[in-house]
């Protein structure tokens, strides 16, 4: 039986900074051994590390789910969180929400959506005020 | 020499099949197969943490025997600064190296001299390099093997400068022939390493076409013999230092980029916090620094598996040894010293690779997906690797099978035997 894709699912705990990155690390780690393209591998592990921090910083955890094909790497991250008020806002490099005992651990710098858009090829945000927010993020396997 | 020597090697009988070692290995490129650990040479990284924990002391290192002085006209010995740690109550480095010589060795060249070169070298070249910062340090064999296996994004940030031992070796051998005008082949350079990564980086160097360098000696070999010869060096001690204050240091961690004379660096040491501070690099959070000094062993090389005293009381005695050193006794004077830069590209080497192509590994990564789901996840060892995952992966490879899971097999059995009491109830 060949299997042409792979799912992956992780839960991503809320103001857990310890595991915050143990699911981008797990997946950087299973790309490596497939061979991907290192520069590939470099910005999903960018991009799904910025998302997952974000989901512990400002939406109480979520979960992500991540689809593996031989085109590209799909990442949905989905939180109940408060939602983005201003995503064009959101998207601004250096413009940041995040309360100041957070920026005071070293995050928060405002760079977050910014680095997620950088370093996919495509990204999604679909976010509801008071109920929560998906980002769908594309990395494509043959395009540098 | 094959792409993939190892200095770390098993001794069989010795070896009774327990799983410390699988278990400790941070590549996992160790299995128990038939009763007896196997490595597998593409993913060892030489680090000597197996030599360390195996408690039956079935893994050695691979290096030569003082004998080998024998084989050349003219000797020099090539000492580790980690060596002047070793000593209780020494405070004249002096005496080690009047005792080398007494040992047999024609002539000494401090390993530390050529390190204190390396750092004025290093210096300039991370000040006209910063669109490769941060840049990692190339001294420690093993980091640069586990980067060249495992790292391929950060290779483009080694420093591209020999280690102080090989710039030794090049500049010993040149100082040799000078001084006795014999041919290269009767000139013996031997170098006093405090780990196994040295021989594999003298064997199949990484970086550099050939080491200069001809044997490779135990640290803890060469300690006994020394012992004695430097009471009796005492009374006529020759002057052959040749290092100071920033040669003597790079024996410990912080050593070589203390060296940089700059504040933006990370030093790390341990093979499992070097793993951590790559994955972090990668991963660009450490973008701020100048640069990374990174050791396998704890301690910096006087934790080297090939070393008698305890890394942290022999980093306490560099210390005061060069308390009253001054701060470097080798320098470039405006030499240009080409020798000092690696003049090979170093290649991502994709070992763990489960398939050839995309679809191969896909299929194969999906697979071994859906058979840790089966196993217990209690990571026992009992099958031989190190973890559930890493059987899943073998299995995968080919190289194993789904019962070689003590669980897998134990469930497998009680099925059989209900299926056969089953038949004898039918009878």
């Amino acid at each position: 039986m060949m299997n042409d894709k792979i799912k992956l699912c992780y839960d991503v705990p809320a103001d857990d900074f310890t595991r915050a990155g143990e699911a981008s690390s797990n997946v950087k780690s299973k790309l490596k051994m497939m061979g991907v393209n290192p520069e590939i591998i470099r910005k999903v592990a960018i991009a799904m590390y910025e998302g997952e921090i974000n989901m512990v910083i400002h939406a109480f955890g979520g979960t992500i789910d991540v689809v593996i094909t031989p085109d590209e790497i799909e990442m949905v991250l989905k939180d109940d969180g408060p939602g983005i008020e201003n995503i064009e806002l959101a998207m601004q490099a250096g413009y940041s929400t995040a309360p100041d005992n957070i920026r005071s651990l070293g995050f928060g710098a405002g760079m977050g959506l910014p680095n997620m858009k950088k370093y996919t090829d495509e990204l999604n945000i679909d976010s509801t005020v008071g109920v929560g927010t998906t980002v769908t993020m594309k990395v494509k396997m043959n395009e540098r | 020499m094959g792409k993939f020597f190892t200095s770390v090697h098993l001794k069989e009988d010795l070896c009774k099949g327990c799983i410390n070692c699988i278990k400790r290995c941070p590549t996992q490129a160790i299995r128990v197969r038939n009763g007896k650990a196997v490595i597998t040479k593409e993913f060892c990284i030489d680090c000597g943490e197996c030599i360390r924990i195996c408690p039956h002391h079935a893994k050695e290192a691979t290096y030569d025997s003082p004998e080998v002085m024998k084989q050349f006209e003219y000797t020099i010995a090539l000492p580790a600064p980690s060596l002047y740690g070793q000593f209780n109550h020494l405070d004249d480095i002096n005496i080690i190296l009047t005792a080398l010589k007494k040992m047999g060795f024609d002539d000494v060249f401090e390993v530390s001299g050529a390190a204190e070169l390396v750092s004025e070298i290093s210096r300039k070249y991370v000040e006209e390099h910063k669109e490769q910062w941060p840049i990692i340090s190339t001294a420690c064999p093993t980091v640069v093997r586990l980067i060249q296996v495992r790292f391929p994004n950060l290779i483009e940030h080694l420093l591209p400068i020999s280690a102080p031992v090989d710039l030794a070796a090049s500049l010993a051998r040149q100082k040799a022939m000078e001084k006795t005008g014999l041919p290269s082949e009767k000139i013996g350079i031997i170098f006093i390493s405090p780990c196994p990564a040295k021989v594999t980086a003298v064997k199949s160097p990484i970086g550099i076409e050939k080491s200069d360098i001809d044997a490779v000696l135990a640290m803890k070999e060469v300690y006994p013999l020394l012992l004695p010869l430097m009471m009796q060096s005492i009374d006529d001690v020759e002057e052959l230092k040749t290092s100071g204050r920033i040669g003597i240091s790079w024996g410990g961690t912080g050593g070589e980029a203390g060296g940089l004379l700059s504040d933006s660096y990370l030093a790390a040491d341990g093979i499992e916090n070097v793993i951590r501070v790559l994955e972090d690099l990668e991963d660009c959070k450490l973008d701020q620094l100048e640069f990374i000094e990174l050791n396998a062993c704890a301690g910096g090389c006087v934790g080297g598996v090939l070393t008698v005293e305890n890394p942290y009381a022999a980093k306490v005695k560099l210390k005061r040894l060069r308390k009253y050193l001054p701060v470097a006794c080798s320098h470039l004077d405006d030499k240009e010293l080409k020798e000092a830069y690696w003049t090979g590209e170093v290649q991502y080497e994709p070992v763990f690779n489960l398939g050839k192509s995309m679809k191969e590994s896909i299929s194969k990564m999906s697979r071994v997906e859906e058979l840790c789901e089966r196993f217990p996840g209690l990571d026992c060892g009992s099958c031989g690797a190190p973890t559930c995952k890493a059987l899943a992966e073998d299995i995968v490879r080919g190289v194993a099978k789904e019962q070689d899971c003590i669980h897998i097999l134990r469930d497998y059995i009680h099925k059989l035997s209900d299926e056969l009491s089953k038949i004898d109830i039918k009878k």
